[in-house]
């Protein structure tokens, strides 16, 4: 008998059919992927499961037994967890306190923190999840974070744990520990509705994969019956192209010229420390890396956005070390920002006014302050024709666009100016692989142009299939440089950790008697 | 991602219409009805007390003018507060800066006395804008420069210039005379009324000319409306404003100076404010005395929430408000009903649009039931 079975759930919001009488079962003591494009209604579903939202009609089995879920307080007491992609967490309080709230034990509303922390402690040791139960939610890491709200779920006696995009917020490295923790919870019992749009993570994680499109199940498979390919066409319902062939490009005048560029962090410490490299016409140069080691501030200071400490950055031989951001706009510097909704983006604004940003001082769109609205429109009625931005006009908001629309509306933008140098930072973050393709084709277009593209990616995948060399970045340093064809995923993964020595003369792994055993 | 599950766009065009009229009109009615049913708790009849609010505000042209000229200084009010929120910024102090604009407007309108009123009219009224925007100044410089809260320094100086004012009325600039106040302003300076325009032969013909104390002012206030609404809508000043009151990052990267655009947006409200003020002085009082702005910058605030900042939505919150005013005297003659309740009105407006997620739920609760009822 499954533990969770659903019966042709529909959910309708106002004009959008999100879930189109989908059946789905999840057995006891296992892992089930539901894949689909951003878009498809996996989270609308798992919602439902969880008594976030209520759905139109249909029927949810626990067990056997049909239930009605209200709200996630009766999904909790059915044993059922959920991780939201974005947290819950309150930030100044204590792993312990997290963990416990809504559910304290004590009396007359007095906590008892001493059992709090003994329970957590149990659960941590027996899931294999360990973790400082006094720890600050704030000073861990996000992959931290996430075991935290794991924990809850077990506190709270999930017995099927569905994970919503578990993976969008953690580097590699976390990954594959999140991927033994979900399989340890199988061990002990749990049975895990994994949510993604990453192929390569369902073919790792997954017993079966149930494939959604537009609101539907469209299909349902195991990694040992299918590949990657397979899996991309069920979800997109075409061919897709996973690596896209480069055209050879013979490598022009030198565009880009760091030297020994140091650039400080917020919180003023050398976050870049003394980096050097060119990029020239024709050429994708890609810098690797795991985040945090320093990529964020390089791209700030190459877009003008931050001030660098030392060193110099020049543009087809001119300097541009301290030029503003307006000014790197102006000399032919494209910024596709890491973080889209914070910086690529205005949410409120529409899709024109979104496409404007950053030419709007310029003819032909303004004149003497004043912004010629008749040419911004037939600009952004362009973009969106040349750019397949799905949308019914240019009127749209940006915030009503799905994750792979946004991406376009920002290279849509930034390509549309015709660049000297494009900075891609993560650029196909949480997309689909339909929009990965497109953003992939986007960059090498560029590259054929005879323009030059900076690549910073998190994904191997990507560096490995868009550069045509590749830079480990590591503790703000260049420790590794590669031509395309020289690397592949296994050295690249081990220069971004760290391999290769420069760990080794900070800190021996024996010198912190004092830090050892505390959380970590 | 298919074309079938895009929701058609005239449906949502419409949609966003109702939405954006939708909240502050559903919150003013609710506002109302709660305030009725205050006044019948507290033993009032409150269909007497809106009739008489109506007689006394749109009853008739000279009523009407009262609302209008109450409605006049809030509009530039809550248009210097609306043009801040548009950036992202909170104005709390547009009452000082009114105040600053109604000082410099007393002091010149003395001054030039024997000058033409072609003159001195726009004299009057740039200088008040500048004399705000001055006054709104250094808060500007302090938020962009060092991140001073503008909540707490325009603040602090709107207690500035009510002091400074008090203590100048009551001696550098008092008029001779027992009351601390200056002396009046030269005709000059001096916004006529409406009615005094057209001769009495007009008045007879066209009796609804005859809108009482309602002065120039509000040509002035309508320009500024439609102004600002041109300059948010059309210009890069506009544009840029409204991109760092939405997300200054985004802004920052699109390489707009956020800095700048803060020191910008505070001084073209205080400006704001400052016409207001002046519109006051030169159209009502034609002096300046202790407390003359009588909590028009604050009100001014309200407007421009009920508005939600839309300048031409603040034409109507602004009448809306004058009219509260203009007929609470008639309400409390006619039916009894103390003056203050206006003032509850007033709150509760401001409470139901700060609440929009109540009245939002109130909305897409009857939506909802259109759907399934659809289906």
């Amino acid at each position: 008998m499954p533990v969770l079975e659903l019966r042709d759930v529909t959910k309708v919001f106002p004009g959008v059919v999100a879930n189109d009488k989908v059946s789905f079962t999840l057995e006891e003591r296992e892992i089930v992927a539901l894949l689909g494009e951003n878009g498809a209604g996996k989270s609308t579903l798992m919602n439902i499961v969880y008594g976030l939202l209520s759905a139109d009609h249909g029927e949810i089995l626990v067990d056997g037994e049909p239930v009605k879920i209200r709200s996630s307080r009766q999904a909790i007491d059915l044993g059922i967890g959920m991780v939201h992609q974005h947290f819950m967490l309150i930030e100044p309080l204590t792993v312990t306190e997290n963990i416990v709230l809504g559910r304290e034990p004590g009396r007359f509303g007095v906590i008892d923190i001493g059992t709090a922390r003994k329970r957590v402690a149990e659960i941590s040791e027996r899931y294999g999840l360990r973790i400082d139960p006094d720890a600050r939610i704030s000073d861990l890491e996000v992959g931290l974070q996430q075991r935290v709200e794991i924990l809850k779920a077990l506190y709270q006696g999930a017995r099927v744990l569905i994970l919503d995009e578990p993976t969008a917020v953690l580097t590699p490295q976390e990954v594959r520990e999140l991927f033994a923790v979900v399989r340890s919870l199988v061990d002990e019992g749990l049975s895990v509705v994994f949510i993604t749009h990453k192929l390569e993570e369902v073919m790792a994680v997954a017993d079966r994969i149930v494939v959604m499109r537009d609101g539907a199940v469209v299909g349902q498979t195991r990694p040992s019956e299918t590949d990657e390919v397979g899996l991309a066409r069920m979800m997109v319902g075409r061919d897709v192209v996973l690596r896209i062939d480069k055209k050879p490009v013979a490598c022009g005048e030198t565009v880009l010229e760091v030297r020994e560029l140091v650039v400080k962090s917020d919180r003023g410490l050398d976050a870049v420390g003394g980096v050097s490299f060119q990029v020239c016409g024709g050429e994708v140069v890609a810098v690797a890396g795991v985040g945090g080691n320093g990529q964020t501030e390089l791209v700030e200071a190459i877009v003008g956005l931050r001030k660098p400490v030392s060193g110099s950055i020049a543009l087809k031989g001119n300097d541009i070390t301290h030029a503003s951001a307006r000014s790197s706009i102006e000399v032919g510097v494209s910024h596709v920002p890491e973080d889209r909704h914070r910086r690529g983006l205005i949410l409120q604004f529409n899709i024109a006014e979104n496409l404007l940003l950053g030419d709007h001082r310029v003819a032909p769109y303004a004149r003497h302050g004043v912004i010629k609205l008749r040419e911004v429109i037939s600009m952004a009625r362009k973009r969106i024709e040349d750019y397949d931005i799905r949308t019914p006009s240019e009127k749209v908001l940006g915030s009503s666009l799905s994750g792979g629309n946004q991406q376009k509306v920002v290279i849509a933008r930034e390509l549309g100016r015709n660049p000297e140098l494009l900075v891609a930072a993560q650029p196909t973050r949480g997309l689909d692989v339909g929009a990965i393709e497109f953003v992939h084709r986007q960059v090498l277009a560029e590259r054929e142009a005879g323009k030059a593209v900076l690549l910073i990616s998190l994904e191997l995948e990507e560096v490995l299939s868009l550069a045509d060399r590749i830079l480990v970045m590591y503790e703000g340093r260049i420790v590794k440089e590669f031509a395309a064809d020289e690397a592949d995923a296994e050295t690249l993964g081990f220069y971004m950790t760290g391999g290769g020595g420069t760990k080794l003369e900070a800190t021996p792994p024996e010198a912190s008697p004092a830090g050892a055993g505390v959380g970590e | 991602m298919s074309e079938s599950r895009q929701v058609v766009p005239a449906q949502r065009a419409w949609m966003t219409l109702v939405l954006k009229a939708g909240t502050p009109l559903v919150s003013a009615i609710l506002a109302m009805g709660v305030g009725s049913l205050i006044m019948w708790v507290s033993g009032y009849d409150p269909a007497a007390a809106f009739a008489a609010l109506f007689k006394g505000s749109f009853g008739g042209p000279k009523q009407f003018g009262e609302t209008i000229l109450r409605a006049t200084p809030l509009i530039l009010a809550g248009l210097a507060v609306g043009y801040g929120f548009r950036a992202g910024l909170f104005n709390i102090g547009a009452e000082g800066q009114l105040m600053m604009g109604g000082l410099l407007a007393a002091w010149l309108g003395v001054e030039m006395a024997g000058l033409p009123s072609a003159v001195t009219v726009p004299v009057l009224l740039i200088g008040s804008a500048l004399a705000g925007a001055a006054w709104a100044f250094i808060p500007a410089i302090l938020k962009a420069r060092i991140g001073a809260h503008e909540v707490i320094t325009t603040m602090m100086f709107s207690h500035i210039a009510r002091f400074l004012v008090q203590w100048l009325v009551n001696g550098p600039i008092k008029a001779p005379g027992q009351t601390p106040q200056t002396a009046p302003l030269g005709l000059s300076g001096q916004l006529p009324r409406i009615p005094t325009l057209f001769s009495e032969s007009t008045l007879e013909a066209l009796p609804f000319l005859g809108l009482g104390r309602a002065h120039t002012g509000i040509l002035v206030a309508l320009l500024a409306a439609v102004a600002v609404w041109l300059v948010l809508k059309y210009t890069t000043l506009g544009y840029e404003n409204r991109a760092v009151g939405y997300s200054p990052w985004a802004s920052e990267t699109a390489g707009i100076s956020v800095q700048w655009t803060t020191v910008k947006a505070l001084c073209i409200s205080g400006a704001l404010a400052g016409l207001a003020g002046a519109v006051e002085v030169m159209g009502v009082h034609h002096r300046v005395f202790d407390q003359f702005s009588a909590g028009v910058g604050f009100t001014g605030i309200a407007v421009a929430l009920l508005a939600k900042n839309h300048p031409l939505g603040i034409i109507a919150a602004a009448m809306l408000f004058g009219a509260l005013q203009a007929g609470s005297g008639t309400m409390q003659l006619e039916a009894g009903v103390p003056q203050k309740i206006i003032l509850i009105i007033q709150a509760l407006v401001i409470f139901f649009v700060a609440a929009e997620q109540i009245v939002m739920w109130f909305i897409r609760k009857r939506q909802k039931e259109a759907i399934s009822g659809a289906e």
